[in-house]
């Protein structure tokens, strides 16, 4: 893992068993695109490979390169250097076979408005030559699974954003695409419409589809993805399992404080947390005040290397004898968003 | 290429996605044939504007069918325009129709495709190189300018009463509106593509309304000797060849360019708008 902000790429570790046209899934090598106006590249050398059937989460802020990455894999974004694979196919040499393979769920609503539902996704199928009896059987079967079935005559104009993304996963599907790509699936929708694109996605798992998704949802990565891939200023930090990436942060535990300052002895911000950094039993402290108010709370993450009801105590203490009070404090276990701070000094959102 | 790569599961529960279709999801059914995507995308181009076709006459024939009233009928009822005027002004309102037509079906849909409704995201995904899809554009422009011009016939004997025909011509005329349509959707493709898509009305103002009226279809280009400067700037809008073209087959006895210079410059405002069009659709395509 790299140093506190160090954008060190790492490579993929996985062992590189042939030819990466003979692997299925996705295949990234050393992929660079500069956007003209724009000296810094959107992508820098990024490197993964996705096994078939396996889900990859790309984790990152907006302008991370997720975006560029999947528009390169899709076909849609010429890269400037390296390679890329899906299903064992060139995208930049044999786009057309490719775009057979690989199905996309954009973010925003792209369904054609002049078509119903249904024939949103029957004529998705007639472009992808699947036969007509296939076509309306698949379409019989995707509507009702995504509950669609009582308004497939309906246009899209008329669809909140849940059913929208609901319509684009059946439409993508409506091919049988090998690797599907989708570009955070699941922003915008309420927690019931979100569970319901997570369970999509882990069928599709089981059938052996490859699922590649771009997010800046710590929870959706976490709970979704084989392997998460964090992205940040074009560079791919780190690439594992979400148990692997949080195992290997500094601490066990964390403790988010909240500290009012009560008196004159309370000494700055840094003073602070100097203080808490000095503790034992405390091995890091992340300030997680986005715009940090020289007079106001200050509100910290502490990763801890001893059970952290232990230590509360311990801390309320130390600040008490520096006229601040430990005023909240919520125990947690590391998670994704600890480790993009760790990666990058940063929160994510 | 690779073989179709089977990915059944035994396991496939009869909820599962994989039970779409009655196979297992990652069968391709059909190999990958670009040529059966383009007549799909055609295809739904075409059932669209089907389905819209009332509203599509409407759109394409008041237009043409006004400036025939007005000019051919209004004008020459009022005594403002000579006897005969009416015969040459209808080739040239054919010829416009074709053009324009075909100008409006790429330009407008394209702008809002590419940038608002991103409709068209789902065709450029379809396994067929993102140039077909340009032109497939072309293609169904042109075929909606036709059907238009033809319609253009009935409703001039509607207005005039009476319209210039030639069986004889009837080959050379289908020819010269078959490049007046390709033309007209070339221009569109690389007006669509390479105007900002919040420019989109300034570019109709500043770029229709004077195509409209130096495309020669309501005079004979022979005619403006008398005012040179403006007999030359016509010679840069394609839809003079067009206009004039269709006088060479309805009304031959009325001085007219030559056939052959209508056809040959036809030819190359298609190849450069073609080329210009497809380049800029492209560079709208992929980043």
């Amino acid at each position: 893992m790299s140093d506190h902000g160090g954008p060190v790429d790492v490579t993929d570790s996985r062992p590189v068993t042939d030819r990466p046209q003979d692997r299925g899934g996705v295949v990234v090598e050393g992929l660079v695109k500069r956007y003209r106006k724009n000296p810094v590249p959107a992508v820098d050398g990024v490197s993964f490979t996705v096994g078939r059937g396996e889900i990859l989460g790309l984790l990152g802020p907006n302008g991370a390169g997720k975006t560029t990455t999947i528009g390169v894999l899709t076909t849609r974004v010429r890269p400037d250097a390296g390679r890329a694979f899906v299903a064992g196919i060139d995208v930049v040499n044999d786009p057309v076979a490719a775009k057979a393979r690989l199905a996309v769920v954009p973010q925003r609503n792209n369904l054609d408005r002049s078509l119903s539902i249904r024939q949103n996704l029957v004529f998705h199928a007639t472009y992808h030559g699947v036969p007509r009896a296939d076509r309306e059987r698949r379409a019989d079967a995707l509507l009702d699974q995504f509950g669609l079935s009582e308004r497939q005559k309906d246009k899209v104009d008329m669809f909140s954003g849940g059913q929208m993304q609901r319509v684009m996963i059946a439409r993508a599907l409506m091919h049988a695409p090998e690797v599907l790509f989708l570009d955070e699936p699941t922003t915008g929708l309420d927690p019931a419409a979100r569970l319901f694109v997570w369970d999509r996605v882990r069928e599709l798992r089981q059938s052996g589809v490859t699922v590649v998704i771009t997010t800046h949802d710590m929870d959706e990565a976490a709970e979704l993805s084989d392997r998460v891939g964090i992205m940040d200023h074009g560079h791919l930090l780190v690439l594992d399992t979400p148990e692997a990436l949080t195992r290997e942060l500094p601490g066990k535990e964390t403790l988010d404080v909240t500290v009012t300052r009560s008196g004159t002895r309370s000494g700055t911000r840094a003073d602070l947390v100097e203080l808490l950094d000095r503790l034992d039993g405390i091995e890091r402290v992340e300030d997680m005040n986005k715009t940090p108010d020289p007079g106001g709370d200050l509100r910290l993450r502490l990763y801890l290397s001893r059970p952290a009801p232990a230590m509360v105590a311990a801390i309320a203490a130390a600040l008490g004898d520096n006229d601040a009070v430990l005023t909240d404090f919520r125990l947690g276990h590391h998670s994704l968003e600890d480790v993009f701070l760790h990666l990058t000094g940063r929160l994510l959102r | 290429m690779t073989a179709p790569v089977a990915q059944a599961e035994p396991n496939d529960g009869p909820g599962g996605l994989g039970g779409a279709g009655g196979g297992p999801i990652a069968s391709r059914s059909a190999p990958v044939s670009p040529r059966r995507a383009f007549l799909a995308v055609l295809g739904r181009d075409l059932f669209v504007t089907g389905r819209e076709a009332p509203i599509f006459f409407a759109q394409v024939i008041l237009q043409p069918l006004f400036l025939l009233f007005v000019f051919g009928r209004i004008l020459s009822e009022l005594g403002y325009t000579k006897g005969g005027y009416a015969e040459l002004l209808f080739p040239g309102i054919v010829a416009l129709t074709a053009t324009l037509t075909s100008l409006q079906s790429t330009a407008f849909p394209l702008v809002i495709e590419f940038s608002y409704t991103k409709e068209i995201e789902d065709r450029l995904l379809a396994p067929l190189p993102v140039a077909w899809v340009a032109v497939e554009k072309l293609i169904y422009a042109a075929l909606r300018a036709l059907i238009a011009a033809a319609v253009m016939f009935p409703v001039g004997i509607l207005v005039l009463g009476s319209i210039p025909w030639r069986a004889s011509a009837t080959p050379f005329m289908v020819l010269i509106l078959v490049l007046g349509a390709l033309n007209g959707g070339a221009l569109g493709l690389t007006l669509g593509t390479l105007v900002p898509p919040n420019r989109i009305n300034i570019m109709f103002a500043l770029v229709l309304t004077p195509l409209l009226f130096t495309g020669c279809s309501q005079y004979p280009w022979p005619s403006l000797s008398r005012l040179a400067w403006f007999k030359w700037l016509t010679t840069l809008n394609p839809m003079t060849y067009i206009s004039e073209g269709m006088r060479a087959a309805l009304v031959p006895k009325t001085p007219h360019m030559e056939p052959w210079i209508c056809v040959a410059m036809s030819l190359l405002f298609l190849v450069v708008f073609g080329t210009v069009g497809i380049r800029g659709f492209l560079r709208r395509a992929i980043d």
